[in-house]
Parts: C-alpha cells; structure tokens; sequence
C-alpha cells in the first residue's frame, strides 16, 4: 500500500487498551482520509451526546501527509461538536499529521473515558497510556514543557477542564486548533494531551512523479500574491488579509454592527510586524510558512483573532490583541469564538470592554471563574439566548462567524448559513474569488451563480481536508495539480472530477449526519441582523443588508443542486447515487 | 448570465480569437443557460451531468489558430505541450480527443481546464465563472500560436521542415497583421491628482490590448505617484482596469494591495531601484518566440532555459533574461529590474516583455511596440536566412 499506512489506531481508553484496525481499500479509497475517513467512522456513532463516553474522537491524517507533496502536512481532529451538536471538526497544522504517519498510522480513533487525566503516547508501534493527575489546570505552555522530548503534541488547556464550549487543541505549543470546540472532547476523555513521535517513512508509489506534480505546484505558490507576493502570507501571515478587509468596508466591527473599524490602519499587518518583529514558522512541509512567532515562541495572532479582537471589540490597543490571543493559546480557546462571545457581552452590556477588561474576562471564561466567566464559556449563543436577546449572537448552528462581513460578499452569506460544522468560511472558502480573484474574481455583491459556486467548493475543500492539504495553497494551485500528486503517492489512478466526486459525497454524509441530529433549513440561516441592518458607509457605499428574499432563492438553488429537500434534508435518492448508506 | 455569455462572446470576436455567432456557452446554477442551441449542445449537456462544473464554452478558434492548432494536433499524439512559461505553469498540457464524442472529451476534461478536438474547436469550462473558461481558451490559442512558430523555426534552423510545413506556414504568415509601427499618444505626465494617475493606468491597459500587444488577461501595468505604486489586480483584464488597481505604498505600510499583480515585487523593484514612473509588461508573441530560439543546442542549461539561463542574450540592445512568473527562487523579480535598466526594456524567456517610461506610458507603449517589431521582423529574417 502508497500513501496510506493501512492501519488505524483504536484506542478504548476506558478498558485501556488498543487494537489495531486495517481498513478495506475500499474504504480508503472512497474516503481519501483526514476529515472524509474521520467521517465515516463519526457517522456510525453520531447521534450519541458528545460526551457519551462511546462518541468517538478521531485524529486523522491524509495519504499526502508525510510526503513531499506542497503543504500537505495538515490532518482533522474530529468528533460530535459540543458548541454546535453538528459535526464537529478542526484541520490542525503543525507536525502532528507527519508525525502520525510516520509512526505508521493514517489516523487514530479514541473512544470511552480515562479514570483520570492521562496522556496518550504515540512512538511508532508503542502506545502508552500515562495518568498525569498532576497536570490538571496546566496551561498548554507548561504542558508541552513536560512533553519536550515526546515528538509533536496535541493539548489541551484548563478552558477544556472547565467545560468551556469553544475550548482548542494547541498543536506543537503554539499551532491552534480552533473551531467547534473539539478541545472539550479530548477534556470528555479525560485526555490532557496525545503525543505522537514516528521513526517510518510513508511509501510513495511514483517517487518521480510525485516530485514533478510538485514542482508544478510550487510553481504555481510563486506567482500567487496571496501566497508568496510581496504582501503575501508567506511573509505577513495571514494578517495580510487585515488592511484588505479594511479597504473592502467589510470588516465585522462592534459585534457585527458596523463594517468599519477606523483604527484598522493601525492595528495592520506591518504594524504588527513592526513591533513585534516575528519569526517565519509553519506547518511540516510547507514552503509558504505562513505562522508568524513571537521569538519567545508565541503565536501572533492569524487575521481572524487580529480583526476580532480588536475591531469586533472596537479595541485599538495592539498589544492587548496579541495578548489576548496569547491567552487564548495558554487557555485553549478557539479565539474566534472567544472574541464574538465577549463582543455578544459588550453589546449586551452596552458599553466598549476596555482592553484589560477583555484581558481579563477571557481568563475568567479559560479558569471557569466568576458567575460571567462560566456564563460566557458556553458560547456567545447560549449567553445571549439566557439574557433573553438571541439575536445580539452572531452565529450559525452556535458557532460564531468569522471577520467577513456577510454584507460584503454574498458567496461567503450563502457559505456560512450551509457549512456543515456551523458559521465557519473555510468549508466553502469564497474569500479566493469574492475577495482575493482566486481562480478568477466574481462580484461579491450578487447571488448570481452562487449556489453552485459554493457546493462546488465545498466538495473540492472536503477533498482538501481529506487529502490533507492546507487550503491556502488552492489560492494558487487546484484539485488538477493535486490529483496528479494523489496518483503518484497512492498508485490510484484519479482526476481532478474523480476527487470532487469523492468530496461530493463526504460533504453529504455530514449533511446527513447533521439531519440524523436534527438540523434541518431553519439551521441554514444567517443572524437577522444582516437582512435589517446595514454596514458602515465608507468611500459613499454602505453594506446594505442581505436581501431575504435573494438569500432564500439562493439557498433552495443550493438545496437543490447538493440534492437536498426543501427543508434541506438529504434524500434517500441522492444518498444512494453516491454510494451512501441509507438510513431511515 | 445571458448579460455575462454576450460579454465573454464579444471579447473573444474583439480579440480575433472566434468568429461571430461561433462560441457556445452554457453557465449552470440551479437551471443552465445557454447562450445559443446547435447541434453540439446536446454533448456539451452530459459534460454538465459527469462534471462538477458551472460553465462551458466551446468554439472553433478563428484563424489562424484553428489551423495552427488542427495542424499541432496532428503532429501530437495525447496532448500538446506548451513551450511559454505562463502556459506551462497554469496549463501544463493541452489535451487531444481523437473525435468528438463524450467518450474522448470527458475523460480528458476531468483533469485538464481544456480539451482540443481538432476540426472541431477548444472546449474549456469553469468551476467558478465562465470567465475561466475564455481565459482558458484564449491561453490555448496564445500557447498554440508561440509554439507553432518557436517549432517551425526550429526546425527550419535544422534542415528539418518539410514542404508541406514550409507551404503551411508561408499560408499563416500571409494571414499575420503587419505590424503597427504608430500610435495615437497616450495622456502624458504630469498627473496631478490620483483620477489622473487611474485613467493613465486604464488608458494604457486598454491600448496594450488594442493593439494586439497582450491578450487581455496576461500582464501588468503600474504608475508611481506620490510613494505609491498603483498597480493592475491580479488576473485583471488590462482592457477593463476601472476599480481594478490597487494602490500600494512604497513603504510597505498596507497590505491592501496582497490582491495586486503577481508581478508587483518586480514593479516595486524596478520603480526603487529606476526612479521610473511607468511600467508595462505585456506578452507581445513574436517577443516571447523569439527570446526561445537559441542555437546553444549543447547548453547544460538547456531545457531549464526559463529558469538558468546563464547567458547574457540580446536582442538588438534589449535583453532576454531567465525567470519564471513571481517570486520563486527564479523568479523574475530576480533578474528583470536590473535589466530593464539600459535599455529601458527586457524580455523574459518564453514568457514576456517589460518596459519603463521615465514619466508616462507614451515612452513605455513605444519601447514595447518596438520591441515587438524589431522581434517580428528578426523572427522572419533568422527564418528566410
Ligand atoms: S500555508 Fe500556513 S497553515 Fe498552510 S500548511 Fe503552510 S504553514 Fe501551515
Ligand atoms: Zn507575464
């Protein structure tokens, strides 16, 4: 077997014991890895409670990672979100995926509950199972000082201890994995971190091959903007994306209320290289190195937290944005989440939370201290719903939005209301041609051509994360260059359609898993404050709201084109036509 | 859509890339569209059912390409590969159906942008927007076209052409335009205000693309004003430049410009290190031809041309340069803005021509036009010599 290692790790952590399982080829074939292999495995158990001790957690890399293929090192953590009840997954970096196959594994399914706080060692064939009770309230950054010599580390922090809903996983000390809040998964295990160290190598059909679909790729990196340009992320960061998002008056500032933060210019990406001058960093195997680290080896914060933590907070005080990501990190919280929940707050409140009062509720909310802390750690949704005012969330299925203003680019409208794992941007990823002209530009403020614009990107990114490659490197290069990488690593012949087939159906079976728990039309919607109220007007042009009516036509075209019911269920017939099992 | 189909139909006749009423184009949302029904439509459909796609256009190329790509087609078994580097890094290969049946164009558009079926026409689709489609196919006919001639030309040099070949080419050459040795002036420096600076910048697009200089979606063009450059957005058209220009400070201190031209660290460079205001960097065709006919067949470089070239190649007193399109270890941010210097020009191998003007666009448009000429005639005299 290329590519693929052929065995998958389980791991009964209540019996304490582990097996080895080789998936069919079959199996491997239809659902690539990463989040489409993660998925089969969640969608036999995924009515169970997230924290039923049966509901799995699976760590699962991609037949590409550990090759030489572009910055395809990356892998999905995945279970049943707790913040949102849909699946639940992250795309972590870092070297965990390398590491992972290395050891000889594609992926790592982990079910029951420990006794007490313990460490899941990895080293190749060995698993050891290591109580650690003592590391109970450690910060990420004190955990992974005991985890020097274990290989590369998955932790979590004391937010996840203390049942905070949106709580990471921090990768390598300082890789977040955010989004869905995994984190309190691994707490629901009582697992405090997983380390993985591999001595292998991962066998390449077409050695090459494999090395001219790389050189077509790379060549594509180098004459992408986005990626390797003067301006790009390879040297600012994804916090490149800050001014751009500023000039394009959709910049989410006072909790969604206004689309314009007039301190941005301040707050950008050469400032924040100015003052804190950071080190290049990356994931295993990129050459875009797009993390930006303090020389102290903290995080700078990516764009979301930047613009989140200081225009959706109205906060003009650049360090306390880097040390509320810091904190973040230290805690494991998904920062996105974090900052729109104290924004939800601050609305609420009616008044600006001055920079040491963000500083400080966001410890409140990682150490579950303080009736508002513990409040305010379920998530901007629950709180705002407890305090009788739903709609001052801004979330979908109960995960807060990203800092794209939907009012500034409908695709991105569209893309939140239908990702699977609730208000995200990165299941359908519009940025690259609503924003960034990637492949080509489309008008951000027209519907026209969306529904399919986004259900095809959405089964190529399903491909992506299966693969597991980043998503930034599609800016440049497609599933073309990817499908040549993929036959040559595996020895299966493919094309750039064969794998958006297999996209097509990962994303339905999430689809249908969601159905199984209950989501349905009413969840693919967006807050109301974007059809009522209207951005910021600057250069003479406000965000007007989103036109209902346009947004709901939009959205049944999708429906129908993805092979849903009106209401957005699957249906049995187009279950079928993909292979999937149907259960009524 | 309709609105969107007439457009990308009118740029493909304007371009002299298709014939009127020849283009077919289908977009799909929710409902496909078409632009036309024929005979072919029928094909183009199931293309849409196996496909994960949302537009189709297909068309016979106008001549000469149609018969440059009929006549490269049949010299080539699978696919043809292009020899400029712009093709060879967003294409890689342009794919051959042996007819035209769903059975020998899917399989080959499930992995390419395109498909050629010779006698028939170029389809291309988008996942995205039709517009990816009509750059496709206007990638074909511009990669067709340069490696017609670079192997015509090779060939000749060895004694290899036959009769059939001579005859053919001499029937495209008779075809070609001569070439525009004039032009109206362009507006001239100084600009005052920013407006000025935009119009210059949309003026100067648009007569690069008038004139046949650049196909309108490959290449870049920048002014310097006041520290800071403004310059054309990535895969913009230089024909429609309106609200597609991003001003970039010199310092450094915005990134709103991550969306600017691939080209940018290039134009950056040049506008430091020159002091010049304008630059343009277009593909004019017989530049790009010719800077790939070398006769150091022995060369140890030879094959990674666009990437090593060690030698310094002139043509007249213009340099051809290596590098590829960027800012890769051999990127041509690395080698272009040193050599436009003296001669306020240079052509990078296989791929394009910059030039600079001290003030405005009128010093640059006429350095490129004269580097297209020179090359056009040179291409002729190395052939009949
Ligand atoms: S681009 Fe950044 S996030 Fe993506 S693989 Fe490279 S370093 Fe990791
Ligand atoms: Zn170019």
């Amino acid at each position: 077997m290329f590519g693929w290692c052929g065995k998958i790790l389980r791991i009964d952590l209540t019996a304490e014991e582990f097996f080895i399982e080789e998936p069919e080829r079959e199996v491997l074939h239809t659902y690539i890895g990463g989040r489409g292999l993660a998925g089969s495995y969640l969608a036999q158990e995924v009515t169970r409670d997230w924290n039923d001790p049966a509901m799995p957690l699976l760590l699962f890399a991609g037949p590409l990672v550990g090759t030489v293929s572009p910055a395809s090192g990356r892998m999905t953590i995945m279970s049943r979100s707790p913040l949102t009840g849909t699946v639940g997954d992250t795309s972590a970096g870092g070297n965990f995926g390398t590491f992972l196959k290395k050891a000889g594994w594609d992926g790592i399914l982990i079910t029951g509950a420990s006794t007490s706080l313990c460490g899941i060692e990895i080293a190749d064939g060995a698993v050891v199972i290591n109580h650690v009770p003592e590391f109970a309230g450690l910060t990420t950054e004190e955990t992974v000082q005991y985890l020097a010599d274990k290989g590369s580390t998955a932790v979590i922090g004391p937010a996840a201890e203390r049942g905070v809903l949106f709580s990471n996983i921090i990768i390598d000390g300082h890789s977040a994995a955010g989004r869905n809040g995994i984190g309190l998964i691994f707490a629901a295990k009582n697992i405090k971190y997983i380390s993985v160290r591999g001595t292998g190598k991962v066998p390449v059909h077409d050695p090459e091959e494999l090395k001219r679909a790389r050189e077509d790729i790379v060549r594509l990196t180098a004459a992408s903007p986005v990626l390797l340009g003067e301006l790009g992320i390879s040297r600012y960061g994804t916090p490149a994306l800050y001014d751009l998002m500023h000039t394009r008056n959709m910049m989410p500032t006072d909790n969604f209320r206004k689309t314009s933060f007039d301190d941005a210019p301040s707050m950008n990406a050469f400032n924040l290289h100015k003052t804190y001058k950071p080190l290049n960093a990356g994931c295993r195997g990129c050459h875009i190195r797009c993390k930006k680290i303090t020389p102290k080896g903290s995080a700078i914060p990516e764009f979301e937290s930047l613009s989140h933590f200081s225009a959706l907070l109205n906060n003009s005080d650049l360090p306390s944005v880097v040390e509320a990501n810091r904190i973040c990190n230290e805690l494991g919280m998904d920062t996105i989440s974090a900052a729109s929940t104290l924004a939800c707050y601050s609305e609420l409140e009616e008044r600006t939370l001055t920079s040491r009062e963000i500083c400080k509720l966001l410890h409140d909310i990682g150490w579950g201290r303080g009736e508002i802390g513990i409040a305010l750690g379920q998530g901007s949704a629950r709180y705002a719903k407890s305090q009788g005012s739903p709609e001052s969330s801004i979330s979908v299925k109960g995960q807060e939005l990203p800092a794209y203003d939907p009012r500034g680019a409908y695709g991105m409208a569209l893309a939140y209301a239908t990702s699977t794992r609730g208000g995200c941007h990165l299941r359908a990823y519009p940025v690259s041609h609503e924003i960034l002209r990637k492949p080509v530009a489309t008008d951000r403020f027209s519907w026209s051509g969306k529904s399919r614009i986004i259900k095809i990107a959405e089964d190529a990114n399903a491909v992506v994360d299966s693969l597991a490659a980043c998503k930034f490197i599609f800016f440049a290069a497609s599933l073309e260059e990817y499908a040549r990488a993929f036959t040559a690593t595996t020895g299966v012949e493919t094309s750039a359609q064969d794998l958006l087939k297999k996209g097509e159906r990962i994303y339905y079976l999430e689809r249908i898993m969601n159905s199984r728990n209950g989501f349905s039309s009413a969840d693919d919607d967006l807050p109301p404050r974007f059809f009522s109220g209207h951005g910021s007007a600057r250069n003479n042009a406000s965000a007007k709201p989103l036109d209902r009516n346009d947004f709901l036509v939009a959205r049944s075209n999708y429906y129908k084109i993805r092979g849903l019911d009106a209401k957005g269920a699957p249906t049995e017939k187009k279950a079928k036509e993909l292979g999937l099992k149907w259960k009524s | 859509m309709e609105k969107l189909m007439q457009k990308y139909e009118q740029k493909l006749c304007t371009a002299g890339l298709a014939e009127e009423g020849e283009p077919l184009m289908g977009i799909l949302d929710a409902e496909l569209c078409w632009n036309r029904k024929n005979r072919h439509t029928a094909l183009l459909e199931k293309i849409f059912q196996q496909m994960n796609i949302n537009s189709i256009l297909f068309s016979k190329p106008k001549e000469p390409y149609n018969s440059i790509i009929n006549f490269l087609s049949r010299a080539s078994n699978e696919a043809i590969y292009p020899e400029d580097c712009e093709s060879r890094t967003f294409l890689h290969d342009l794919p051959i159906a042996a007819d035209f049946s769903d059975t020998a164009i899917i399989p080959r558009l499930r992995n390419r942008k395109c498909v050629l079926i010779p006698g028939y026409g170029v389809i291309a689709f988008g996942t995205v927007s039709l517009e990816q489609a009509f750059i496709t196919f206007s990638s074909v006919c511009f990669a067709s076209f340069v490696k017609f001639f670079s192997d015509i030309l090779h060939k000749k040099k060895k004694g290899l052409i036959s009769l059939e070949e001579s005859k053919f080419l001499d029937r495209i050459r008779r075809s070609l335009p001569q070439p525009v040795e004039h032009f109206s002036a362009l507006s001239s420096a100084p600009f005052e205000a920013e407006t000025e600076v935009l119009n210059a910048l949309e003026e100067a697009g648009k007569k690069i693309v008038d004139y046949g200089l650049v196909d309108s979606y490959f290449g870049n063009i920048s002014y310097c004003f006041h520290d800071t450059l403004y310059i054309s957005q990535t895969g913009s058209s230089l024909d429609e430049l309106a609200g597609c220009i991003d001003p970039c400070p010199l310092d450094g201190s915005s990134c709103a410009g991550i969306t600017a031209s691939s080209e940018l660290s290039t134009h950056m460079e040049i506008i430091k290190t020159l002091g010049t205001k304008a630059i343009l960097h277009g593909h004019p065709r017989f530049s790009v031809i010719i800077s790939m006919d070398c006769d150091r067949y022995e060369c140890p470089c030879r094959g990674f041309c666009h990437r090593k070239c060690p030698e310094i190649r002139n043509l007249a007193d213009v340099p051809i340069v290596s590098g590829e399109v960027g800012t890769g270890p051999f990127g041509l941010c690395r080698t272009v803005p040193q050599a436009v210097e003296k001669a306020r020009g240079a052509i990078v191998y296989g791929h394009g021509v910059f030039s600079t003007g001290k003030e405005d666009f009128n010093e640059a448009f006429l350095r490129m036009l004269a580097i297209e000429n020179t090359s056009y005639k040179e291409y002729f005299r190395r052939f009949d010599a």
